[in-house]
């Protein structure tokens, strides 16, 4: 769109874009005083009936073209809809999975698939038809925005400000394709936000001034965000900044695929084992009943109140209700044993999540985490974040230090006794910390890291809404970007690095040691771009040439140039490899062009990697520039 | 939402839907009557609970350049708690001649529409569609929870409820003068004039807030449930 009317722009929104739901929020952006408001998003609930609800369910639904009547799936603002997604597609999906797309986003972040291409329903018949990660999400997002202009049609969507929650440990790919979603429904001003940073956001607009007296200088706040599909850290640094409290985001996890699902699911399978003891053969629809009644039941049994014992009944299916029905409860030692033991076990902060050798022939699906045991994950990025404070010590007192420094700031590193990086603060989010035992079995574990370091115990600071806090966070971000209130610093949450092979001679049956050149150094801000040091690349135009990406999330004083000659298991994980392919127009076939690699943190929130041509005396040509691109396979 | 319209004629679905409502309400109020006590009765500002003051039916696609979100959050058009609900259609349909035909189907369609939400969340058609003759206490007491339970999470969606009477059953009461006859019905020793003093016997119960779903145009609300196939 050319014609650009800033004068529409009168709402932040905020999309919290999530595994198992969706929540938009929004907020008048004239009004410094407003605060966020939840978006009723109307949907149908199930055929020929639509409602306005909370959140809409992250799932499409491919409808077989006799399954429905075409005036069944009409949408207030569309009579001939053909995308059934939200709770309708969730409804019909329970009892035909074979037709239901589901964790789109989780796939959107797995590198071992094309994301782009027509995967989903996974593993369905052919005769369904599939739709790619990105078109799922797409999907989603464009529900949303036909819902929000259906309503607002004075102020649509696509030109508002526009803020989309991500997990913090999204890849670049992942990044991208979510804001390559988001721009195919239009969104004109896009930013991404990282979910745990939306969850302090939206704390600190619920606390109002008064979070400045909840934390001081030097706390380090832990996010959990624990969601219906994953579970992410992130931790937030408390510093001061001409004479104020600022926020700084100093780490983020690892993609964890663990949340509230698979706690249902664990459930669902502990009730499944019982009345198989008692010589009842269970069918998958009441597996998946039991499922349902096991949410319902741990929500009771993990509340405040005393109840020991909540009956599970699934009656049978047909109109029959008696005679058919299982019956079956479920006790609160039972959901203390499988949730409170089986996810958030009291284990030594040394431990790490167990990965058990995967069988050869395991099915090609989402990469769910080995251990369900949220703790150890807990406990190794505590520990492998354990000098995340370093780079923002560096950080604080100049910006550039980092770069001028290679070693970052050793110096300043806490003793080494320390082994794990000790958060002060505790900021609970996800809908799976509404339990307040489960919250209090969280706090307890790390207070008990805490406490065997010699530590004071950190405090809880009152999150609200678990629900809802991410997108409400969302759409507060946009206020703050207004200048209001406190802006959490973050930039790039990863430091990005191409593999290069050293040149030494060649060996038989042994592969050239790797070494990793870092392009784009962690906590990149966003709008800025670096060059890869003084690294020159000989590219043969025409022909495509493909590197080794890598991303860490731990090493945080690698600058732009780096050439790590070896790391440490573990510290770099590697991604889908990097594409360049030059265009013939620079020259002629079989032409070696020196470049140099370039990276860009969008304001958006992406990151895009360039190479440009280097001239002869070794300054940057600024005509050759070509766009890298991410998420290339075989 | 017809909100500002009563019901206007009784067919064996109203009826149908009477002695649904009659049968909830007493299931509700055994259980409930303890958290629903502290419900404001008069206030519509209660309505709607913490989070629902939904919006969908006061957002009219001609918002006016500032369509603020305040509007939707006001919750004033809904609680007109007229619809179906109230236990006394008997009383004068005033206009009913007139409008008839139109009325009538709207009307059917939220009462077979709740009738379908209660059979989808509470296999309630099922339950009394059954003969349980022949069952023991034990084994209808386990359906029972489980049509309360989901009869419960029905109605606390869509509507919301409140007693008319906050005062504790079994105590004295007085209904002042210009008290409202729909509000209070008057039994036994009727003489004399107001106020009134007497015993509350029954708190009564008021919709504050009722939400139905929207149904599309092709929709056939006669079909409470659809015969289901497993291929």
């Amino acid at each position: 769109m050319t014609e650009q009317n800033p004068d529409n722009t009168r709402y932040s929104i905020g999309i919290d874009l999530g595994t198992t739901h969706c929540v938009l929020s929004y907020v008048p952006l004239d009004d410094v005083n407003a605060t966020p408001t939840v978006f009723p998003i109307s949907q149908l609930v199930s055929p020929g009936a639509i409602d306005a609800l909370d959140q809409l369910p992250s799932f499409s639904y491919q409808s077989h073209s006799a399954e429905l009547n075409p005036g069944d799936c009409a949408l207030p603002w569309q009579e001939q809809n053909t995308a059934l997604v939200g709770t309708i597609a969730r409804t019909l999906g329970s009892k035909t999975p074979i037709r239901l797309v589901a964790s789109a986003k989780s796939w959107l972040c797995h590198g071992g698939i094309d994301r782009r291409a027509k995967t989903l329903p996974f593993g369905s018949d052919d005769e369904v038809a599939k739709i790619s990660p990105l078109e799922a999400s797409a999907q989603y997002l464009d529900h949303l925005r036909a819902a929000w202009d259906d309503q607002f049609p004075l102020s649509p969507l696509k030109d508002q400000d526009v803020t989309v929650t991500i997990p913090a440990s999204f890849d670049p790919v992942a990044r991208e394709l979510t804001a390559e979603a988001a721009k195919q429904i239009g969104c004109e001003h896009l930013t991404l936000l990282e979910e745990p940073m939306s969850a302090v956001y939206n704390w600190v607009n619920a606390c109002g001034d008064d979070w400045r007296s909840q934390v001081s200088v030097g706390d380090i706040i832990l996010v959990v965000d624990i969601g219906g599909g994953t579970t992410d850290l992130s931790l937030v640094a408390v510093g001061e900044e001409e004479g104020k409290l600022s926020l700084t985001r100093i780490a983020v996890g690892e993609h964890i695929l663990l949340g509230g699902d698979n706690m249902d699911l664990a459930l669902a399978y502990r009730v499944k084992a019982k009345l198989t003891e008692q010589g009842k053969t269970l069918e998958p629809w009441q597996i998946q009943a039991i499922g349902q009644a096991c949410r319902d039941a741990k929500e009771a049994l993990l509340g405040d109140s005393d109840l020991q014992v909540v009956p599970i009944t699934v009656p049978s299916r047909g109109s029959k209700l008696f005679g058919g029905t299982l019956r079956c409860e479920l006790t609160r030692d039972e959901v203390t044993q499988v949730l409170t033991e089986g996810f958030f076990p009291l284990v030594d902060i040394g431990e790490t999540p167990r990965q058990s050798p995967r069988s050869a022939l395991t099915q090609r699906g989402l990469p769910y985490a080995q251990d369900p045991a949220i703790s150890r994950h807990l406990a190794a990025f505590l520990t492998r974040q354990k000098n995340a404070l370093d780079s923002v010590a560096a950080y604080e007192e100049d910006p550039f230090a980092i770069f001028a420094e290679p070693l970052g700031s050793q110096a300043i590193a806490p003793p080494p006794s320390a082994g794990f990086i000790q958060p002060s603060a505790i900021l609970l989010n996800g809908g799976v910390l509404k339990a307040p035992r489960i919250k209090t079995r969280v706090v307890q574990l790390i207070n008990q890291w805490l406490s065997d370091a010699d530590v004071p115990a950190a405090r809880v600071l009152e999150g609200t809404d678990l629900d809802l806090g991410v997108a409400k966070g969302a759409s507060y971000y946009g206020q703050v970007r207004q200048g209001k209130g406190v802006r959490i610093r973050g930039g790039l949450a990863n430091a990005y690095y191409v593999g290069i092979e050293s040149a030494m001679p060649a060996i038989p049956g042994m592969e050239p040691p790797l070494e990793a050149l870092c392009i784009a150094p962690f906590g990149l801000e966003e709008g800025s771009v670096v060059e890869a040091g003084q690294q020159t690349f000989g590219l043969v135009i025409g022909e495509p040439v493909y590197f080794r990406f890598f991303g860490s999330s731990s090493r945080h004083y690698d600058t732009a140039g780096s050439l790590l000659p070896s790391w440490d298991e573990g510290e770099l994980n590697e991604l889908p490899a990097l594409k360049i392919e030059l265009p013939l127009a620079g020259g002629k076939a079989g032409d070696v062009l020196p470049v140099r690699l370039s990276s860009y943190f969008t304001e958006i929130g992406t990151l895009e990697l360039e190479v440009v041509g280097v001239n002869a005396d070794g300054s940057v040509d600024p005509e050759q520039r070509w766009h890298v691109e991410l998420d290339v396979r075989d | 939402m017809n909100l500002e319209t009563g019901p206007f004629t009784i067919d064996l679905l109203h009826l149908v839907l009477i002695a649904s409502v009659i049968f909830l309400v007493i299931t509700v109020l055994r259980t409930h009557a303890a958290t629903k006590a502290t419900t404001e009765v008069d206030s519509p500002k209660e309505v709607g609970g913490p989070q629902e003051a939904d919006a969908d039916t006061t957002v009219e696609p001609e918002l006016e350049p500032e369509p603020e979100p305040e509007p939707e959050l006001e919750p004033e058009p809904e609680p007109e708690p007229e619809p179906e609900p109230e236990p006394e259609p008997e009383l004068e349909p005033i206009e009913q001649v007139s409008s008839a035909p139109v009325v009538e189907v709207v009307n059917t369609d939220s009462a077979l529409q709740i009738l379908s939400l209660l059979q989808k969340e509470a296999r309630f058609i099922d339950f009394t569609q059954e003969d349980l003759t022949d069952l023991s206490d034990a084994e209808i007491g386990a359906v029972a929870r489980l049509i309360q339970a989901g009869s419960q999470k029905a109605l606390a969606h869509y509507l919301t409820l409140a007693p008319i009477a906050t005062e504790v059953e079994e105590s004295a009461i007085e209904i002042p003068v210009g008290f409202d006859p729909a509000h209070y019905r008057l039994n036994g020793n009727v003489v004399g004039e107001a106020p009134f003093n007497g015993t509350l016997i029954h708190r009564g119960w008021r919709v504050t807030r009722c939400e139905l779903p929207k149904i599309t145009q092709g929709h056939d609300t006669t079909i409470l449930a659809p015969a289901e196939v497993e291929l």
